[in-house]
């Protein structure tokens, strides 16, 4: 008898993931204008597995496969992973991260709302350690390129048809790649960074997305689909820690800015390191969860064996979850803590 | 930290601050506050519920039959938290029994139903001087009077209102706070009183300081009800009240659940309440303005609590606010509020965020009733089928004691309920801001009070069970003293006649000393095996090979509890120890 409330001013989730989706358009757009119109075949192709599989796993589970199809996180997922891909990526590759980001990260473990890791970044995990050549090689920026690939040709290099151009005509180091490669062989961050890939602040093009998840993220604060305190934990620690290595040693050490706009830094900060599911849930743990990962990923940038380190960090940080929140519990109302 | 900022703020004058969480809802409030308090027309009958109030059901007084006038006493509070019902109008009574009540369970409960004559004669009844107050005997004649007024909180927790009004050395009592923030959408009842009756309230209030001696008082208000606040601080302003101690009507953001006592306390003190004290244990108390109304009325007329002002709205052709004898039926409100419009599919009693739907419209109205909501779909519609929880943490957001709804869901739903209660499920105080901002539609609040009501129903089978396990034990111990004290008889007497036996050896054999000596060893020795015996047998109480066969399986039974019952405890701190591992 009593179901009190009986009001509701909650957007549905299927809303909240559509929202999401629509703050990466810009970023999407600006990939287009960047880096061709492939990207949009990554992405409709990373859809429609994710979509396949979690429809069959609904079935497999015995769950009901309309509301769970409705509620767009899968088709969320994909879309991040696709992104997190490089831009020209083989149609396999797309297919088997989204298979292991839809059946193996999320619905083997319960499906919506039970995961415990990141999905999208399970999924990418899993092919940069398997496929790390492919992963590593970005297509070059239309305008660095010197062959101009039409959507044609870049059609038919997703999808294998065709053998006239191999991986290496059209791509290009990142510069996340190339600095470290570079600082290796002794060359200091200036002379690196005269590479044609640099930009004004971080990647050549790349900036140019990066403005635009920029855009779609406080798109999310606005809409108060995500708090400030992961994006700005994130982003702080992150340019802490570069900015005290940088003071340290300027010719071997890149200026925090060019941390905060190259690589997954901002993709991560606004739609990575935000999902609810495999995050903490209290405003402090947010703060330790998101400090950890910049932490993490400045590391891994810097010191470890990928270029990138988001999606380890992510990773490694939502094993800590569980712990974070339980030691991050607020104090309640008539308590001393 | 909040509360250090609110702290700074008052210090620095600059008033209330917005409560940590709640939420918004429209209020809706403008619909039933076009037209003044009615009066119903007098009933042709009232049904009267024992249980109106939170505490110990009141002792019956009267028996069918009998010829009861208005104000009358029905029936009496019976121990410290309980409070009097009276005959809210002159009449016969008809049946004393099991009837529908307004209650969330939908359950009967004992009711007493009164057939009115229409004559409305009251029953003799005069002003109380409640000035005179200078010896502790008047304060406890005052507040033993009091007991049966019958009046309790009115703002809908009907908890006694002269069990709030006992102060003593440890809680004294030195900021008194009006609730008047009226938070929950719908609801006007206390907006409409403040209008119209704004002085009889001031009066009410100077009642409530004189006992309980406070030294100042807050009003708060929410900035919805203007019309509510000017009438106040124009009262405020002409009140005797105002020329003795310090009196302000304070203006509160428009925030549900700001209305919440603790909540209000904070808003307009910057205090936050302990959670495992009461508010008069750091100086405050809190009533709501419809109940220092009732006070005024009791002390300076001599009326017992017999109606009350409830709003009827929704769905309905003419919502308004209606004074109500109490016993009245839903039925006659909604009635008076132009009836229920076409596709009206239920009522709900109190405000859409914490209400609950009636099983009946013939349910009477309450001392708890503040609200009637004829309830449509269009106004609220059905939850969708709810989805996992994201973790999404809105409803952490929104929560107003700062609890992690999420986590306590989490714990609900798989009945971890020791660690439900870990995370301070009992602190929820049932608001229902978290449901209201869940966007997977999770009945959040129903799955706390399950998990509420388990843990109580546990705590109380536990205690049960120690009770039990207690008076076993000491039965026991009976048993097993009693047996003691026989062996020590038997030991005794027998011990008695070895002696004896030996003394006679002895004399009989003077000329052989050697043997005299050997047969005393053989005494002491004789005795011995008794003394052992008798020990032996106090020890081990089970062995009573020679007790009838269901002596024997009581026996056997009792011993098993009694392993069971260990076993249990180690268990149970086995568990214990695992958790705080954990």
């Amino acid at each position: 008898m009593n179901r009190s409330p009986y009001l509701s001013s909650a957007p549905s989730v299927s809303v909240i993931m559509v929202k999401v989706m629509l703050a990466l358009v810009p970023a999407i757009a600006a990939y287009v204008w960047v880096f061709g119109a492939g990207i949009l075949a990554v992405l409709a192709l990373a859809s429609i597995t994710a979509l396949l599989c979690e429809a069959l796993m609904l079935k497999l589970r015995d769950r009901p496969i309309k509301p769970f199809l409705m509620d767009g996180s899968a088709l969320l997922t994909a879309w991040l992973l696709a992104l997190s891909l490089p831009p020209l990526a083989p149609w396999w590759l797309v297919v088997v991260g989204t298979f292991f980001s839809i059946v193996i990260a999320k619905q083997l473990y319960g499906g919506l709302g039970y995961n415990p890791f990141n999905p999208a970044m399970v999924g990418y995990a899993v092919l940069l350690i398997s496929f790390p050549m492919i992963m590593t090689h970005w297509p070059a920026p239309l305008e660095l390129a010197e062959a101009k690939l039409s959507f044609a040709n870049q059609l038919q290099y997703i999808f294998g048809t065709s053998d006239s151009f191999s991986l290496d005509a059209v791509s290009m180091a990142t510069p996340l790649d190339y600095l470290k490669t570079q600082l290796t062989l002794h060359h200091t961050v200036q002379q690196v960074s005269l590479a044609p890939q640099f930009g004004m602040l971080g990647a050549k093009g790349g900036e140019l997305v990066v403005a635009a998840y920029l855009l779609g993220g406080l798109y999310l604060l606005q809409q108060r689909l995500i708090t400030w305190h992961l994006p700005m934990a994130f982003l702080s620690v992150l340019a802490l820690m570069a900015g005290a290595f940088y003071l340290l040693d300027p010719a071997h050490f890149a200026h925090p800015l060019f941390h905060l706009f190259t690589g997954a830094s901002i993709f991560g900060a606004f739609f990575i390191i935000t999902d609810p599911v495999s995050g903490p849930t209290t405003p402090k743990g947010k703060l330790v969860f998101a400090a950890g990962i910049a932490l993490l990923t400045y590391l891994i940038r810097v010191y470890g064996g990928y270029p990138d380190g988001v999606a380890f960090s992510v990773l490694l940080m939502n094993m800590c979850v569980p712990l974070i929140d339980a030691w991050t519990q607020p104090r309640v109302f008539g308590h001393v803590k | 930290m909040s509360s250090l900022l609110n702290i700074v703020k008052q210090g620095f004058g600059l008033g209330a601050v917005a409560v940590s969480g709640g939420v918004h809802p429209p209020d809706h409030k403008h619909e039933s506050t076009t037209q003044a308090v009615g009066q119903l027309p007098l009933p042709h009958q009232l049904t009267l519920p024992l249980r109106q109030h939170v505490g110990n059901l009141p002792k019956v007084l009267v028996k069918v039959g009998d010829y009861v006038l208005k104000g009358q006493l029905l029936a009496e509070a019976e121990g410290n938290i309980s409070a009097a019902i009276h005959a809210p109008s002159s009449g016969t009574i008809t049946s004393i029994e099991d009837a529908l009540i307004p209650h969330p369970s939908g359950l009967p409960d004992r009711c007493i139903t009164i057939a009115l004559d229409g004559k409305d004669e009251w029953i003799a009844h005069a002003p109380i001087d409640w000035r005179k107050l200078e010896t502790e005997q008047d304060k406890s004649k005052l507040l033993e009077g009091l007991r049966s007024s019958g009046i309790v909180g009115l703002g809908g927790a009907a908890f006694p209102t002269q069990v709030k009004l006992r102060t003593n050395a440890k809680s004294s009592v030195d900021t008194l706070v009006l609730n008047a923030a009226e938070c929950e959408p719908y609801i006007t009842c206390d907006d409409m009183l403040m209008r119209e009756r704004a002085d009889q309230i001031l009066k009410g209030l100077e009642i409530a300081q004189h006992l309980l001696g406070a030294k100042q008082c807050l009003i708060g208000i929410e900035d919805n009800k203007p019309e509510a606040a000017e009438a106040m601080r124009h009262a405020c302003a002409n009140s005797l009240l105002s020329k003795l101690v310090p009196l302000k009507v304070v203006v509160v953001p428009t925030q549900y659940p700001s209305g919440d006592a603790r909540q209000l306390i904070r808003l307009l003190t910057g205090i936050e309440v302990p959670a495992d004290k009461r508010s008069t244990d750091v100086g405050l108390q809190c009533f709501n303005v419809a109940t220092v109304l009732a006070l005024h009325r009791y002390f300076d007329f001599g009326e017992p609590s017999i109606s009350r002002i409830v709003t009827i709205t929704g769905n309905v052709q003419k919502p308004a606010n209606y004074e109500v004898l109490f016993g009245t039926s839903v039925a006659d409100l909604v009635q008076a509020g132009g009836g229920a419009l076409a596709d009206t599919d239920g009522y709900i009693m109190g405000g859409p965020m914490m209400g609950f739907n009636l099983p009946s419209v013939s349910v009477p109205i309450t001392k708890a009733s503040n609200c009637v909501i004829a309830s449509a779909p269009n106004l609220f519609p059905s939850a969708p089928p709810a989805m996992p929880c994201i973790r999404c943490a809105r409803c952490a957001d929104v929560c107003p004691v700062s609890l992690q709804p999420q986590e306590l869901y989490w714990f609900a739903k798989s009945s971890n309920l020791e660690k439900a209660r870990d995370y301070n499920l009992f602190d929820c105080i049932e608001c229902g801001c978290c449901t209201y901002a869940c966007p997977s539609n999770i009945p959040l609040v129903q799955y706390y009070r399950f998990a509420k009501s388990e843990i109580i129903a546990q705590d109380r089978a536990k205690e049960a069970a120690d009770l039990a396990r207690e008076r076993n034990e000491f039965r026991l111990m009976r048993i097993d003293r009693e047996k003691q004290e026989r062996a020590e008889k038997h030991a005794q007497k027998a011990a008695g006649a070895k002696a004896e036996a030996a003394k006679t050896e002895a004399t009989s054999a003077t000329e052989a000393p050697e043997d005299e000596a050997m047969a005393a060893k053989k005494a002491a020795i004789a005795a011995a095996i008794e003394r052992a015996k008798a020990q032996k047998a106090a020890a081990a109480p089970q062995n009573v090979v020679d007790a009838i066969p269901s002596v024997q399986a009581e026996i056997a039974e009792i011993d098993a509890r009694r392993e069971a019952a260990k076993q249990s405890v180690t268990d149970a701190i086995a568990t214990n120890e695992a958790q705080e591992e954990k």
